[in-house]
């Protein structure tokens, strides 16, 4: 499936909340069903700081693609840290630098995303194409 | 007197809303108060028929304008009681009058060597200026801790002080933990030993005005935007035996009273300390905002958040998990608290929505979150507009929210 296709199925899964109490509900079961990120990596190198929680990510390269790890000390963060690895975690550099993520702003999540909610996640995403731009730059080097 | 609080409440129009389809519960004020009909009516009327800029004209709008403007200073002269209305100065907010005092009284009577004393219980705000004071200076900043209750350990206070000490600052009421300090004490230790006191009032001007003549601190800072008042006005109260030996801390216009390139005279307080143009619609209608308080009684709006604050820590003692931060005897109407399992982001974005306004995270008192080792807290802050049933509508959400986890 491509980022697209999995952006839609979010975006269907979350079609079928009325009530916002119950989509902040799934995301807690998301949430709470997200893999914890390997204690290891869970130091302050791979640390996102944001005012009101924290992020951290760990990248791993896995062929040509780069797997995430994430995780967030809030359950909500945490529930949209499991989203953005569905969407972005085990893709090539390329597909995660292209990536246009606009389901967050479909499931009516946005404000979670701004530059004023500052919970680490939209530093998160930069971090990955951060680090996409960098691993592409890396096997430019090497090819 | 008994006052209606009902009908004072339409006092305040903003509070009639719905947010997210749910009707608004504000409980964020000590982050900001709302503002009274009266105080909008002033800045609006203001900007309508009078505005002009101060001091400057010989015309009728810049007299009038300049004459609002003192009668503001002299508002806020006699609501904290100030000797002279020289003493009383404005500025942008606490934040700038605390800094205009690390500066300025730092250039004066701070060198290497020399120490400040701050309380473990500061907003950031009455720590950093200091921080910044003593890397300028070389002195060293040292801190009076606090007990498990959010009480500063005032019996160690004076085993903080030295010879080398320049001025102890410190916080009349706490913006985290609501615990209100007792102050008199403080400028007592401190006087013993000749030591002048800053105390920010920032959360204490609304509940608890001070007499700073009785009370014989040396400077008293405060926000208007905590009061009632508009936001971008505030105000330094300083003795003036101290602001007079204390250097401008920016240059301009209006506080000076000779400008020559071979050297520039300043002009007398308080206009040595405002210079440019300052905010005088945002002074006037501090004044308005000083005289709407006054008229209710300050006292009687106190009493009322005290049976808020009661009220509304009873409700939450009763939830399983939940932990309050900050039980001093003596405190505002401010709770914070944490709920097992549950981060204060996640605790703050479920509340906002259903409707009800709370304050999460660090709330700018890092060493306090430090202390209790949490990452954030979760801040109900109550104002006399408040009502039994929005503590109600608060325990209600947090029981709901509770049960999603
Ligand atoms: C105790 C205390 N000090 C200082 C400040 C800073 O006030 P302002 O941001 O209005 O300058 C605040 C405001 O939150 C406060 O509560």
């Amino acid at each position: 499936m491509t980022i697209e296709d999995i952006q839609q199925e979010i975006i269907e899964e979350f079609s079928v909340f009325e009530d916002w109490m119950d989509k902040y509900a799934y995301l807690i079961e998301l949430g709470n069903d997200l893999e914890p990120i390997d204690a290891k990596y869970k130091i302050d190198d791979n640390l996102i700081r944001g005012c009101q929680s924290r992020v951290w990510l760990h990248p791993e390269k896995d062929g040509d693609k780069i797997l995430f790890e994430a995780e967030s000390d809030a359950i909500i963060v945490k529930g949209l840290v499991a989203l953005l690895l569905r969407v972005l975690s085990n893709r090539s550099p390329k597909e995660i630098i292209d990536a246009d993520l606009h389901f967050i702003d479909d499931i009516g999540l946005k404000q979670h995303l701004s530059p004023t909610r500052s919970n680490g996640l939209l530093a998160m995403v930069k971090q990955m194409k951060l680090y996409a731009l960098a691993y592409e730059k890396l096997s430019q080097q090497e090819g | 007197m008994s006052l209606d609080f009902r009908k004072i409440r339409k006092d305040f129009p903003i509070l009639d809303q719905q947010v997210h389809g749910k009707p608004l519960v504000y409980l964020d004020n000590a982050a900001t108060t709302q503002k009274p009909q009266v105080v909008l009516d002033k800045v609006e009327e203001f900007y309508l028929k009078t505005n002009a800029n101060i001091h400057r004209g010989a015309h009728f709008m810049a007299n009038e304008t300049t004459e609002a403007f003192e009668e503001a200073r002299e508002t806020v002269r006699q609501y904290i009681n100030a000797g002279e209305r020289s003493e009383i100065i404005f500025t942008h907010g606490t934040t700038e009058s605390v800094n205009l005092v690390a500066f300025s009284f730092g250039e004066a009577f701070v060198s290497e060597g020399d120490e400040i004393v701050v309380s473990e219980l500061e907003h950031h705000a009455n720590i950093v200026p200091w921080q910044l004071l003593c890397e300028r200076k070389k002195a060293t900043l040292k801190v009076l801790p606090f007990d498990e209750n959010g009480v500063l350990k005032i019996d160690e206070l004076d085993g903080l002080l030295s010879e080398r000490t320049r001025l102890v600052a410190m916080n009349h009421v706490s913006n985290t933990l609501g615990t209100i300090n007792p102050v008199d004490k403080i400028v007592e230790i401190a006087h013993k030993r000749n030591i002048p006191v800053l105390l920010d009032g920032a959360q204490g001007i609304a509940h608890y005005p001070p007499d700073v003549q009785k009370l014989d601190c040396d400077f008293y800072v405060f926000s208007g935007h905590k009061i009632y008042g508009p936001t971008g006005i505030g105000v330094l109260y300083g003795k003036r035996k101290w602001l007079d030996q204390m250097p401008p801390f920016m240059g301009g216009g209006e506080m000076i009273s000779e400008v020559k390139f071979s050297g520039t005279t300043f002009n007398e307080l308080p206009y040595k300390f405002e210079p440019g143009t300052p905010n005088y619609i945002g002074a006037v209608a501090l004044g308005t905002a000083i005289d709407y308080v006054q008229s209710l009684g300050v006292d009687n709006l106190a009493v009322r958040e005290q049976e808020l604050l009661n009220l509304a820590t009873a409700k939450l003692k009763s939830i399983e998990g939940l932990r309050i931060f900050g039980e001093a005897e003596n405190k505002v109407g401010v709770i914070s608290f944490e709920i097992e399992g549950i981060h204060s982001f996640d605790l703050g974005t479920l509340l906002d929505q259903l409707g009800v306004a709370v304050r999460t995270g660090r709330m700018c008192t890092d060493p306090i979150m430090d202390h209790f080792g949490v990452p954030g807290m979760t801040r109900a802050s109550f104002a006399f507009y408040n009502t039994e049933e929005e503590v109600e509508a608060l325990y209600k959400a947090l029981i709901r929210i509770k049960g999603m986890f």
